[in-house]
């Protein structure tokens, strides 16, 4: 694997072999010493041009626990803000010895153009571009449904049978995006839940199914209901009338917690808005996922981590950008 | 390129019935072994002794696997593999005598990987090796405990190893 | 300094003689005789064997970058881009810096394309102040200078103030004016980076609606209409903007048209790999829009084509789309997109690539002596162009200063072969001239 940057390229055996190989990592993270020696002498460069420390600690936790380096380069205060290049940053972190680079960056489409532009060799793994994609999440997010519900018999299995619903703000999300994409690969049935104006005006091909209403979604026994963080302030451009509302008929409350069947499961990328779009009850349950999550997310990307690094590389174009 | 069979299936059985002996008599008894195999072959190979040893042994022996990819040292030569399950039996394997088990020897690369491996995942009494084929060309100073068979060989040459469990049939070859 | 010039066997596609080759004789820059087995001492003898004669091309939407942005394009260095595209006039757009909207701007700007000798440059003069959309520029006295300025456009920026663009439509009129909009409701495309639809939807890029370019169209017509002035729309980009601009022309409204040549060949899909190249406002857009625009183009709603050629310097399209700029360089490759997209598909003919590059531009922007026929008294622009050649579409084809063209590698077929302006020659044998006195 030359690069990660998607899950809408991502095959079903890629995926699957990225969700197996996060079993063997959880598996040593159990044991007294949870490092690996397997990346030993390689870089990891966390580029991170957005806020977000969450996902940089959990990149570090992970390049750290295959004994990689790690630099940590945030754009605040840095270069960047002075205005230097995306080409620039790039290839000044590749002179210092990159053979990684997780970028998280504010416009879509930017880990591709930093990995198709010839700029750097080094391997880019998409840690959220803007409204696309943030295919590590949906990994983890995957692995976590998996686990919850296969247990010890995970390894090798996709999510055939299994029911999402996504809950939030689609237009904006890149954890819905590539969540639909890599449920479907793996044979979940997606479901999407929005008021009408956080739905892109067209996902016609898209392979789910959208509702306006969260009570009609969770009647139809939903497996696992993800809710998105909603950004209040897009209230101020008319997406939505107050926050109120938008908790009152997309939050989920204790009442709509209580109708959840039985072995159905929660789930929240984090950060949560505790009683905006998730309630603290919903928050605290047993069904609630959110820290496995958080550990899930070392494992996988530990997983993309050495399946990237481990091997020789291949050269550009070998195994498609 | 010519191939020679150098073990049959009957050898095989046999070489492993006497390295089940040969771990009973060096360990005294059956009392703290836990046998690990290194995948692929080798883990099919653990199992047979373990259930051996079992027998001759009179009590249970707990048998599991032990995966080393993530402690090679080649692995950036090499396209990427996949790691395979490693299960530790319930027991662990502190203060334990490991049998480690794998079908072909040949650097002895695999075995210190090995040795990395169960360092990380605890601290065993004593570590012994037991090996279907010795095929020479030692790049590192690891010497097997028990032997199915010496097999001299040229660098050159391939020795491949089929199990009925694994491969649908049982033999050694050498092909030059 | 224009030489006597006999150009053989060429295929001239005016009305009278479509198709049969004839012999032009050119002297004093001007067209002297037309006919076949002419002969003249002394003069240049141009082989036009194969080639098809077409009047200098004109270009209605052009942005030079000069004043202000010299290290994206020069009027020198895009009047040299623009001859070796077959043009012999291009109006200049502008959003210059300063803005072209007072008469000594625009002066500068005819001045400057006077000296650099390769084509007319006929400046465009801005509708309001600053391109702000607040207050209306001296139109009038753009229109008695030098520069006789008839076309005015805010383009980048959408007149969008429905009074402003009432008061401008009328204004004009007192000299024969047309107010060129550039259509887009900003408020409906605020952050926008793509056509809004299923490519944006995946990609994760703000969208640009259809409905943006087309609220604005709809609102112009009626407002063109019920003031009695003309209306001209650029860079038309949908297919419901052809529908608009049909049912107006039908109405009787004096609305005309403009399409670029990339919006008859590309399309969103392009942008799936974030290549900044394909970014351009108006957005690529479906499959169904360039079918559309193609069909307006030659059923006559779509009136001429017109580049909008947009010179960016590389930084600012090797970056991240967000952070990428809008525009494609167009000069060099016009003619050869339409042969393509056009003329190769049956929708046009050699006589109607006349009429929407050359004839139509050079009446809407009321520009004598361009576009006119290849008859006797009229004057010698015109251009020679192979169209059987295939090849890819390099750089060595681009001689502006900039090389955002997304064409580069493609295969396009044809090739100007030679362009003259007002009897001096520009281009010979396909290789830009060095004209004399240059500014």
């Amino acid at each position: 694997m030359r690069h990660l940057l998607d899950t809408r390229t991502l095959t079903r055996d890629d995926a699957l072999r990225i969700l197996d190989v996060a079993e063997d990592m959880a598996d040593t993270q159990r044991r007294e010493v949870k490092k690996l020696p397997t990346l030993r002498g390689k870089t990891v460069v966390n580029l991170f041009f957005e806020d977000s420390t969450r996902t940089r600690i959990s990149f570090e936790a992970a390049a750290k626990r295959l004994s990689a380096d790690v630099i940590n380069f945030s754009a605040k205060g840095s270069s960047v803000s002075k205005g230097e290049s995306l080409q620039d940053t790039a290839q000044t972190l590749q002179a210092m010895g990159a053979d990684a680079v997780v970028i998280r960056h504010g416009a879509s489409g930017a880990p591709r153009t930093l990995a198709t532009s010839g700029w750097i060799t080094a391997g880019v793994v998409n840690a959220g571009d803007g409204t696309h994609e943030h295919p590590t999440q949906a990994l983890l997010d995957a692995f976590t449904i998996r686990k919850r519900f296969f247990g010890a018999d995970s390894r090798g299995r996709d999510l055939a049978g299994l029911r999402v619903t996504i809950v939030g703000d689609v237009l904006h999300s890149r954890v819905a995006r590539s969540n639909v994409w890599l449920l479907t690969t793996l044979g979940a049935a997606v479901t999407l839940v929005a008021p009408p104006t956080l739905v892109p005006q067209d996902v016609s091909a898209w392979p789910v199914r959208i509702r306006y209403d969260l009570d009609e979604a969770i009647a139809d026994e939903p497996d696992a209901l993800m809710m998105l963080r909603i950004q209040a302030e897009r209230m101020n451009a008319a997406y939505f009338p107050t926050e109120r509302e938008y908790s009152r008929r997309w939050g989920l409350d204790a009442a709509r917690l209580g109708r959840l069947s039985a072995d159905s499961i929660v789930m929240h990328p984090g950060p949560m808005n505790r009683g905006l779009e998730i309630s603290a009850d919903a928050a605290d349950s047993p069904r609630s996922t959110v820290l496995e999550q958080v550990t899930n997310g070392v494992s996988v990307r530990m997983a993309a981590l050495y399946l990237l690094l481990a091997g020789e590389r291949t050269r550009a174009g070998e195994d498609g950008r | 390129m010519s191939t020679r069979t150098v073990l049959h299936e009957a050898d095989i059985a046999r070489a492993l019935t006497r390295i089940s002996h040969e771990i009973l008599e060096s360990n005294r008894g059956p009392e703290g072994l836990v046998i690990l195999g290194i995948p692929t072959r080798g883990v099919n190979l653990a199992q047979r002794i373990g259930a051996l040893v079992t027998e001759f042994g009179g009590r249970s022996i707990p048998v599991g696997a032990l995966d080393v990819t993530m402690y090679r040292d080649d692995l950036h030569r090499n396209p990427t593999r996949a790691p395979q399950p490693t299960e530790i039996p319930a027991g662990g394997i502190d203060g334990k005598t490991v049998v480690l088990v794998d079908d072909v020897l040949f650097s002895g690369r695999s075995i210190r990987a090995a040795l990395d491996a169960l360092q990380d995942i605890g601290r065993p009494a004593a570590v012994r090796l037991a090996i279907l084929v010795d095929r020479g060309h030692r790049e590192l100073p690891i010497r097997p405990d028990f032997v199915g068979k010496n097999l001299p060989s040229a660098r050159e040459e391939r020795v491949n190893v089929r199990l009925a469990d694994v491969d649908g049939i049982e033999e050694v070859t050498i092909e030059s | 300094m224009s030489e006597t010039i006999l150009i053989r066997g060429a295929r001239i596609h005016d009305q009278a003689a479509a198709g049969r080759p004839a012999d032009l004789l050119i002297d004093g820059g001007r067209i002297v005789e037309v006919g076949a087995g002419l002969s003249r001492a002394g003069a240049r003898v141009i082989d036009a064997d194969g080639l098809i004669a077409l009047p200098g091309l004109v270009d209605l939407h052009t942005h030079l970058r000069e004043p202000g942005y010299e290290a994206s394009e020069t009027i020198l260095s895009g009047s040299r881009a623009a001859a070796a595209g077959g043009y012999t006039a291009v109006f200049a757009m502008p959003n210059t810096s300063p803005v072209a909207d007072t008469a000594g701007v625009v002066e500068q700007e005819l001045a400057l394309g006077e000296a650099a000798g390769y084509v007319t440059v006929q400046p465009i003069g801005a509708v309001t102040v600053g391109q702000k959309g607040e207050r209306l520029a001296e139109l009038g006295a753009m229109a008695s200078s030098r520069a006789r300025v008839r076309v005015f456009s805010d383009d980048g920026f959408c007149v969008w103030d429905p009074l402003i663009m009432r008061r401008a439509l009328e204004y004009v009129k007192a000299f024969d004016g047309v107010i060129a909009q550039h259509a887009q409701d900003p408020r409906l495309t605020e952050g926008a980076q793509m056509n809004e639809g299923t490519v944006s939807a995946e990609l994760g890029l703000t969208g640009w609606p259809a409905v943006a370019e087309e609220s604005i169209i709809a609102r112009d017509v009626l407002l063109a209409e019920h003031v009695g002035s003309r209306l001209h729309v650029c860079h038309l980009s949908t297919a419901g903007s052809v529908d608009i601009i049909r049912w107006a022309k039908k109405r009787g409204i004096a609305v005309t048209a403009e399409v670029t040549p990339h919006h008859l060949l590309l399309t969103e899909e392009l942008v799936r790999g974030y290549d900044a190249r394909y970014k351009v406002n108006p957005p690529l857009r479906r499959e169904q829009d360039v079918q559309a625009v193609r069909e307006g183009l030659a059923d006559g709603t779509i009136d001429i084509v017109a580049t909008d050629h947009a010179p960016h310097p590389a930084e600012a399209k090797a970056c991240e789309w967000q952070a990428a700029a809008n525009g494609m360089v167009g000069l060099e490759s016009a003619l050869r997109v339409v042969q393509q997209a056009m003329v190769d598909t049956g929708l046009l003919g050699w006589d109607d690539v006349a009429r929407v590059m050359s004839t139509t531009p050079a009446r809407i922007g009321r520009l004598d002596g361009h576009g006119t026929p290849l008859t006797v008294g009229e004057a010698a622009s015109l251009t020679l162009y192979d169209p059987t050649p295939v090849r890819p579409f390099g750089r060595s084809d681009l001689h502006g200063r900039s090389a955002n063209s997304p064409y580069l590698e493609r295969e396009l077929p044809g090739e100007v072969r030679w362009t003259l302006h007002r009897g001096t020659v520009t281009v010979a044998d396909g290789a830009l001239r060095e004209i004399g006195v240059n500014a």
